[in-house]
């Protein structure tokens, strides 16, 4: 098949594309949230990304905090954002971050103010957004521009198979046409991590990788209370056949494909290297990690399931593609591609890749994806330790 | 003939089951997918799809290959054609 080289994309003012034109309203905290979803009932065309953090927070974890905010409204699916927290000192770092991009983007805080006097304000603001982005048209944009996140979940012993091995085909075949690459879930890497290790393309990715790896499993044998058999596999991996974190891991690890990563970022942190794929610590919790892998800046996501996962996010679109043909059967209104074809030898793994392709630029084109349809929004951040 | 098994490398000593299930006593077709051979197997279990099945004898304290790589240790002895899983094999991680 022959790859086209373009997408219908929304050109940002900082140069990046977007596949989606969200006009959100961004709770600071926890307490805000409240105010932003009154916002977005109030004005149609926004969507409120309500969360559970956000206050007391320190150190390396609240720094985390603000750059999945910020990181969030940067992303190019977002045309417009508007900022709502208890302060106004928070509040404002978020918004002057953000207004580097060019952007459209507004604070407000309520302390002082009230909710309803704040609602009042934003509201007006908001309308003012959502119909300046309205009139927003999709352009034709290289295929470059497309920045893909991928994490699987509820996996089953047909997601090593079929499914991970289709994302990494398209990984395969898209890498050398520029676009940007982000893979995750530090934990799931279990047992395959020497292997992966191997696979940072320079000495310092690789050691970055090994650093990152090796924090986690100190963090887990001094935390843990036995070990990780209860979680890793999953109870619903292992009714699907999985049996070993290890066998998991090298199940996960297809989804690179033959492909090498130049650098490891940490959890949210924008890329800098350029095209090429990397490697995000995040947990191998589907919602956290979308989450990050969004406020990274990847603007259309791969995810394979086995089971069933049903994630969605509120401004990345998820694209589930399943190779288990009866979860294609039985849950078939969360799966965008089915290529379980490639377990009855109907369809090979280079034949999947390209179906995978073409639904990713239907989406990446504006084709809802299922997890949209079905309004999944999770969005939750990502808490490193516990507050002040 | 259909697939029923699918190995990934020639030198896993297990399979997957890619179909519903498999039967005991079953002449299973087996698709290795690193050479695209095909190899036959008689299972000894009911394995439901996704589950794995022993290539060959494997005794405790063997080391299960899947993708090439070492992914846990046989806990439990088991005869070529049975069901491979967590009653009898474990991760070596903890």
């Amino acid at each position: 098949m022959e790859i086209p080289k373009s997408f219908l994309g929304f050109k940002r003012e900082n140069g990046r594309a977007g596949t989606r034109n969200h006009v959100i309203i961004l709770p600071v905290d926890d307490i805000s949230n409240a105010c932003a979803e009154a916002v977005s009932n109030n004005i149609k065309g926004t969507i409120a990304l309500p969360h559970s953090y956000g206050r007391l927070q320190f150190g390396a974890d609240l720094e985390l905090h603000f750059r999945t905010m910020i990181g969030t409204a940067k992303n190019p699916n977002v045309a417009a954002a508007i900022v709502i927290g208890i302060e106004p000192k928070w509040t404002k770092r978020i918004v002057d971050e953000v207004a580097k991009t060019g952007k459209p983007v507004e604070g407000f805080s309520i302390e002082g103010a009230g909710d309803i006097e704040t609602i009042m304000k934003a509201s007006k603001k908001a309308q003012e957004f959502s119909i300046w982005a309205s009139e927003k048209q999709r352009e034709e944009c290289p295929i470059s521009d497309l920045w893909i996140s991928v994490k699987c979940g509820e996996s089953d012993t047909t997601s090593g198979l079929a499914s991970n091995p289709t994302v990494g085909n398209l990984m395969d075949k898209l890498e050398p046409l520029g676009v940007h690459l982000c893979f995750g879930e530090t934990s799931e890497l279990t047992g395959a991590e020497t292997v992966c290790e191997k696979r940072g393309k320079t000495p310092e990715a690789q050691e970055k990788f090994k650093k990152t790896w090796n924090d986690y499993n100190d963090f887990i044998l001094k935390e843990a209370t036995d070990d990780l058999s209860e979680s890793q596999p999953t109870a619903g991996n292992i009714a699907g056949g999985l049996t070993t974190i290890e066998e998991k891991a090298f199940g996960n690890f297809q989804k690179i494909g033959s492909r090498q990563f130049i650098d490891v970022l940490t959890p949210a942190e924008e890329p800098e290297k350029g095209p090429g794929l990397y490697f995000m610590d995040t947990s191998s919790a589907a919602a956290e990690c979308v989450t990050l892998q969004a406020a990274g800046g990847f603007n259309i996501h791969l995810f394979p399931t086995g089971q069933g996962n049903i994630i969605g996010n509120p401004i990345e679109p998820v694209i589930k593609l399943t190779a288990n043909p009866l979860t294609a059967v039985n849950m078939s209104e969360h799966i965008d591609c089915d290529v379980s074809k490639i377990l009855s030898r109907e369809m090979n793994l280079s034949e999947a890749g390209d179906e995978l392709i073409k639904t990713t630029l239907r989406v990446a084109n504006g084709r809802l994806t299922c997890a949209e349809a079905l309004g999944h929004r999770e969005f939750v951040m990502t808490k490193l330790y516990r507050s002040a | 003939m259909a697939t029923d098994i699918i190995i990934h490398d020639e030198n896993d000593n297990v399979g997957v089951v890619v179909i519903e299930k498999i039967t005991s006593k079953q002449d299973c077709s087996c698709w290795v997918m690193e050479n695209d051979k095909t190899v036959g197997i008689q299972s000894a279990d009911e394995i439901p799809l996704g589950h794995k099945i022993a290539m060959v004898d494997l005794n405790e304290g063997d080391t299960i290959i899947k993708y090439g790589h070492d992914i846990g240790k046989v806990v439990k002895s088991i005869k070529k054609g049975e069901h491979v899983h967590v009653h009898n094999v474990k991760t070596k991680k903890w």
